[in-house]
Formats: structure tokens, sequence, C-alpha cells
């Protein structure tokens, strides 16, 4: 179940990414409808990190492209948002709430700009959106895991962007956050943004999401949640028929295999 | 004594030169070194450091002067060169990067000893003073060499005043910047030469084999006082700066001791009486919390158990109770009941007279919170989490301790106000 879209946000087209060798991504060939809410779905280690990150332009790709608003990404970056996983950062690193949602304005600030007014002003109404007002001034040190998520929602929504990729944002976050998240996404949605989340609940992923990619290490499904979210798919999604793939993976690690023939 | 004041007067204007010299070095390489730290890149600037020195020698070599402008440019070659290689070593092979520090490190430095030793075996007159760049010796700062390292510590401060934003934002989350279309590498370049430009400065005061410490140290120490990143760099600068005028003025009451392991003890003094010191971070502040906590503790538990008393001799919650009551029922250390029951009756707790200890209305109210938070406790752990109802005791003994009015409120909605815990003893409610 490999349905396309036209005019997608998103378009990967044939993309191969390997992390030492060993290819984490095999050849994924996707597109993605404009102002839904998605889900990236798929076991640990699946690849649905290094997806986002290779749409990103964080990792290096072996081979194939990714067009985002049918544009390379270094043309359209202002218009698209990335929240990476909270644990990616130190949280004890000397910053305030407010000095990381202002982060979200540098992009529009370029080098060497320094916030203005009108930027604080962007980054505490961002900060209301998320209910952390009250916690600007407040070190992020002392953040609970559910505050630090809605820090990073806060600075994503600072960027004012069209295309928003959220790596697990529900991810050791309380019931209360949760819920907050799903509705501010809600509303992003019905504003005409994109949202593209990783998650691994499937219980919850069926009510959330209007269109899930199903991922393990290859593409396995993208569609719409009803004809996605079905036994059969997800059983190959999640069920033990990968480890061959896996374990060719390993091979080439092992062997110092490369993973395409030198052109 | 008179050493120091004449000292401090900076009358003479040589040591005015010294003063301001290891001041502004220490300084620059303070503040670049926050980043450094922020940026766990400690163990790069150690090998930095020591790999600095073959280019000092072969600068001089070459030149066959001790000019500080080739020194610099010799001292930043081969500083540069480590880096590239170790950035190398770690991508193309399976060496990890601590090795790969470590490797670099030695090997640098290997040959700049031996380089020394050439230099100094072949009779240059002009050599002497070329071994004060291992352990420093700020007494030199004069002159050309003064003129020199002032000058790379100025632009290293401005420098970092104009990448601020930048470097902050590489430091807390790199791969955001990318996101956003800073030119991350480019950024990384040019702190990694503002690193490599710092370990230079502090050459000739400092010397090669500790001047990792001065980058990163003033960091770490001012870490502990403070959250904030500009207040910790302006901390730091301070700290390295004392610290490098107490340097220049060992070199001037003893020209003949290195000044580098001087300023880097002092430094290393500030940076362990932080690890004391400081508010919340400190040792002795974070024992002083739980000191608190455990006395807390206790003087709970005493009046938990004043409430168990009353519960079992028919609700005669105010009958005076003895020493001998309370250890029968429960083993407390003596003398810290003793001094429990002392600071209770202070807070007005507890009422004292021949008969023994009495709760007031305020102490019984309190004793009987403790009791339903720790059978409410209970419960919750029986009922939710599904542990054994003879598992649950450990745990509520702490737990009655830690909660909050709110958690209390929102414990009860969620059991909807039961009765008894899972021992079958009644939940008190106050009325
Ligand atoms: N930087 C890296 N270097 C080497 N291997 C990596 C790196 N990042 C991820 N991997 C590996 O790639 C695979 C996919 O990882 P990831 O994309 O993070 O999966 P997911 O997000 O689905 O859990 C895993 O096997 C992981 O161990
Ligand atoms: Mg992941």
């Amino acid at each position: 179940m490999i349905q396309h879209v036209d005019n997608p946000v998103v378009e990967i087209h044939d993309l191969t990414v390997t992390y030492n060798k060993k290819p984490v991504l095999w050849d994924i060939d996707l597109t993605l409808p404009a102002g839904s809410i998605i889900g990236v779905i798929g076991p640990n280690g699946a690849g649905k990190s290094t997806m986002i990150k290779s749409i990103m332009g964080l990792v290096p790709l072996n081979s194939g492209y990714v067009k985002v608003f049918d544009q390379d990404l270094q043309d359209v970056r202002s218009r698209v948002s990335y929240v990476p996983q909270k644990e990616s950062v130190d949280w004890d690193f000397p910053a305030s709430v407010m000095d990381v949602v202002l982060m979200g304005r540098y992009g529009k600030l370029g080098l060497f700009t320094r916030p203005r007014k009108a930027d604080k002003e962007v980054a505490l109404d961002c900060l209301r959106r998320v209910d952390m007002e009250a916690y600007a001034g407040r070190q992020i040190s002392q953040l609970s895991g559910g505050q630090q998520q809605r820090v990073f929602l806060a600075r994503a929504l600072a960027q004012e962007a069209d295309l928003y990729f959220m790596d697990e944002p529900f991810a050791g976050v309380d019931a209360a956050t949760e819920k907050a998240i799903i509705n501010l996404m809600k509303t992003m949605s019905e504003q005409g943004k994109t949202v593209v989340v990783v998650h691994h609940d499937l219980q919850s992923a069926v009510e959330y999401f209007d269109w899930v990619v199903l991922l393990n290490l290859r593409l396995i499904a993208n569609g719409p949640v009803p004809e996605v979210m079905t036994g059969q798919l997800l059983q190959e999604t999640y069920g033990g028929k990968l480890t061959l793939l896996a374990e060719v993976g390993e091979l080439l690690t092992k062997k110092e295999f490369p993973s395409r023939e030198k052109e | 004594m008179e050493h120091l004041w004449e000292f401090l007067s900076l009358s003479d204007p040589n040591i005015r030169y010294v003063v301001l010299g290891s001041v502004l070095l220490a300084a620059s390489s303070a503040i670049v070194g926050t980043f450094t730290l922020l940026k766990k890149k400690a163990l790069v600037g150690d090998a930095v450091a020591h790999s600095v020195l073959p280019g000092v020698c072969l600068a001089f070599i070459l030149s066959g002067v001790k000019n500080p402008i080739y020194l610099v440019i010799g001292a930043f070659v081969t500083g540069w060169i480590s880096l590239v290689l170790i950035d190398f070593i770690t991508k193309r092979s399976k060496i990890k990067e601590d090795t790969a520090i470590g490797l670099i490190l030695s090997v640098f430095f290997g040959i700049g000893i031996l380089m020394l030793t050439v230099i100094q075996k072949s009779g240059n007159a002009a050599q002497s003073g070329l071994d004060h760049f291992l352990f420093g010796q700020a007494a030199s700062l004069v002159g050309q060499d003064l003129v020199v390292f002032s000058g790379i510590a100025l632009i290293l401060m401005v420098a970092v005043m104009i990448f601020f934003k930048e470097f902050a934002l590489i430091a807390f989350d790199t791969n955001f910047a990318q996101t956003i279309g800073f030119p991350v590498r480019a950024l990384e370049l040019v702190l990694t030469t503002l690193t490599v430009l710092a370990v230079v400065t502090g050459i000739q005061a400092i010397g090669v084999v500790l001047m990792a410490a001065m980058l990163i140290t003033p960091a770490a120490a001012a870490r502990f006082w403070t959250d904030k990143l500009k207040v910790m760099i302006v901390l730091a600068a301070g700290l390295g700066a004392f610290s490098g005028l107490v340097g220049a003025y060992i070199s001037y009451v003893a020209p003949s001791m290195p000044t580098g392991p001087w300023i880097v003890m002092v430094i290393s003094i500030i940076a362990l009486l932080s690890f004391f010191l400081a508010p919340q971070k400190g040792i002795l502040f974070r024992m002083f919390t739980q000191r608190k906590f455990q006395t807390q503790m206790l003087e709970e538990n005493i009046l938990k158990l004043f409430y168990h008393l009353g519960e079992q001799s028919d609700h005669q919650y105010y009958q005076a109770r003895n020493i001998e009551d309370i250890t029968k029922k429960r083993p407390f250390n003596l003398a810290k009941l003793r001094k429990g029951l002392k600071n209770l009756n202070q807070q007005g707790f507890l009422d004292y007279s021949e008969y023994g200890w009495t709760f007031t209305n305020a102490g019984k109210n309190k004793g009987q919170r403790i009791t339903k938070l720790h059978r409410l406790w209970e419960l919750y752990l029986t009922e939710y989490l599904r542990i054994a109802p003879d598992h649950v005791h450990e745990d509520a003994e702490t737990i009655e301790h830690i909660i909050t009015p709110e958690l209390e409120q929102r414990l009860e909605e969620q059991l909807q106000y039961p009765r008894l815990d899972p021992h079958q003893s009644k939940i008190p409610y106050q009325d």
C-alpha cells in the first residue's frame, strides 16, 4: 500500500542512507500530502530519525534526492522547521527558556543580528501557545521532560514555517503535554500547515494522524490511516520478516563492502 | 608585603606591561574556553596546546631568531595540523576520538621536546628562554612579545563578541543551526581557529604543558556559580584574569620561577572552592539540603508516631508520651529523637510537661496528614501499579514526606477518597 499524491509537500526519490557503510534506509520512494498530520511509524532502529534527518539535509545521502515544496531544501529552508529528539541536546546548557525559543528566530534574523524586541514578543507568544509563558525566564536545566518538549515546540513555532518535522515529540512527556501537543498540531493543520511526526505508539497513532508512513529500514506503506493501519502491514513493519534485511546490512559493515557500485 | 604593595601600585612600567599581558591573555583564553567546554572539547584543547610546541621550535630553527610573530605562526600551524589529523583519524579509521587525541598529543609533544633538545644543544645564543614555552614565564612578556600576545588576546575577545549568538547556537544544538541554514562548518572552523589562537596566546606566560587548563578551568569554575551563558563568560574571564595577575606577581617576586604552574594552581584552587562552596550546585550546599531533608523526615516521623500511638490508645490523641512509649513503638536513635522532640516543641507542634510530650492541635493535624499520605500512597501503589501490599510500606515511608498539597489533592481525587488502606487501616481525613 504505497500511495502517491499530486503536488506533494515532500517528495523522496530512491533514497538510500548508510552509516559506516551499513544501510539503514533502502530505496525509499514516497510523497507526502500537504496540510495533513502525518505519522512516521516503525520499531526502534527502523530509520525514522534518519529519514527525517535526510530530508533536513543532516545526513549525507548515498543515493536519491529529496524535494520539499518541489524545490531543494536549500531554497525553502525558512518554510521548514525541525524539532529534534529532545535527548539530542544537553539540557544542562546554561540557557533560559527564552534563549532557546529565540533560536527559532535566528533563521529569519540571519548571522550577526541580535534578536529584536519584536522577536522576543513572537517568542513569548509561542510560549503562550504551549502554555509555558510563565517559564520564560526559567533555566532549561530545571524543566521536566514534558516542559523541555514544549520549549522545543515553541522554538519551532517561532520559526513560522509551513512544514514541521517533529522527532518523537510524545516520548517521555506527561499526559497533559501530549494532549497540548496534539491540539497544537490540529490547529496547525487547520491553518494549512503540514506536520510530520515520528511516533511509535500504534494505538494513539490511529487517533492522531490523517496519514501514516510505515517504515522499517525500507518503506512498507504510505497512505491514509484506514488503509495503512492494517494487521498485515503492521505485522510486516514490526514482525520478524525483516531480519534478513538487517543481516545483509550487518554483512556490509563487516566486509566493508560498498553499498553502491562506484560510478 | 612590601613586594606586594610595590607590585600592586603598578609604579614600575615593566610591571604594568607584564600585568596587562597576563591578565589579557588569561581572560581571553577563558572566554574562548567557555565555548570549548560547552562543546565538550576539553581534550581537544589539551591536544592543541601540546601540539604547538613543535611549531614554535620549527619556527625558531627556520628563522634563527626568537621573534614572537614567527613563533606564533609556527605554533598556529602545527596546532591546526594536529586538529586536522585528529579529525581525519576519527573519521577514516576505527580509532575512537579519545584515542586519536591521545595519540596526536603524545606524538606532537614528543617531536616538540626532541626539537627543543636539539636547539638547546646547538649553542645558538638566541635560543635562551625558549624553554619558557614549556612552563611559561610571565616576566618575559615585554616589548614586541607583549604587543603580539596582547593583540591576539584582544582579537579573541572581539571575535567572541561578534560571534556570540552563533557560537552559543552551535554549542547547544548544531543540527538545528544547520537546518536553519547557518554555515555550521564555517562557524566551527572559526571557533576552532579561535581555540588554537587562545592556546597560542598563552605559550609564553603559561606554557604549552598547562595551557589547556587555562582554557577550560575558568569556565568550569564559573559554571558552578551561574546558569546564564553571558554571566558565565564574564565570570570565567574574571577568574582567569585574577589567576593571571597572581602569575605576574609570582614572576615579579621570584623571576627564576616558571609562572604557568602558579597560574594554573590558582585557577584550580578557585575551581575546587567553587565545587565545594557554590550555591545550588556546590557539594556543601547539596549536603546541607540533604541534612535539612533528613531533619524534616525525622520530625514528621515522630509526629506520625504520636498519631499512631493516639490511634492505638482509643483515639486519645492528646495524651502525654515519654521517650519509652515512643521507642517501644519504633526504635529511634535516642540522641536524634531527643533533638527532634526539642525542635518540634520549639516549632509549636508538641507541648512539654513533666509527664512527657503532648500533641498541640497543629501537631496532631500534621501527624494525621503524614499518616494519611502514607496510607494513600500504599493504596495507590497496590491499585494502580499492582504491587503486592506487603511491598509498599518502604516506598511510602519516603514518598509521604515529599508529596505536595497539590499532588495530595490529585491522589485523593484519583482514588476517590478511599476509607481503608491495603492493610485495612483507616485513612484519616481532616474534618
Ligand atoms: N550517527 C550514527 N552512526 C551510526 N549508526 C547510526 C547513527 N544514527 C543511527 N544509527 C543506526 O541507524 C539505525 C537507524 O537509526 P534511527 O534512524 O535513529 O532509528 P529510529 O529513529 O527509527 O529509532 C539504527 O540501527 C542506529 O543504530
Ligand atoms: Mg529515533
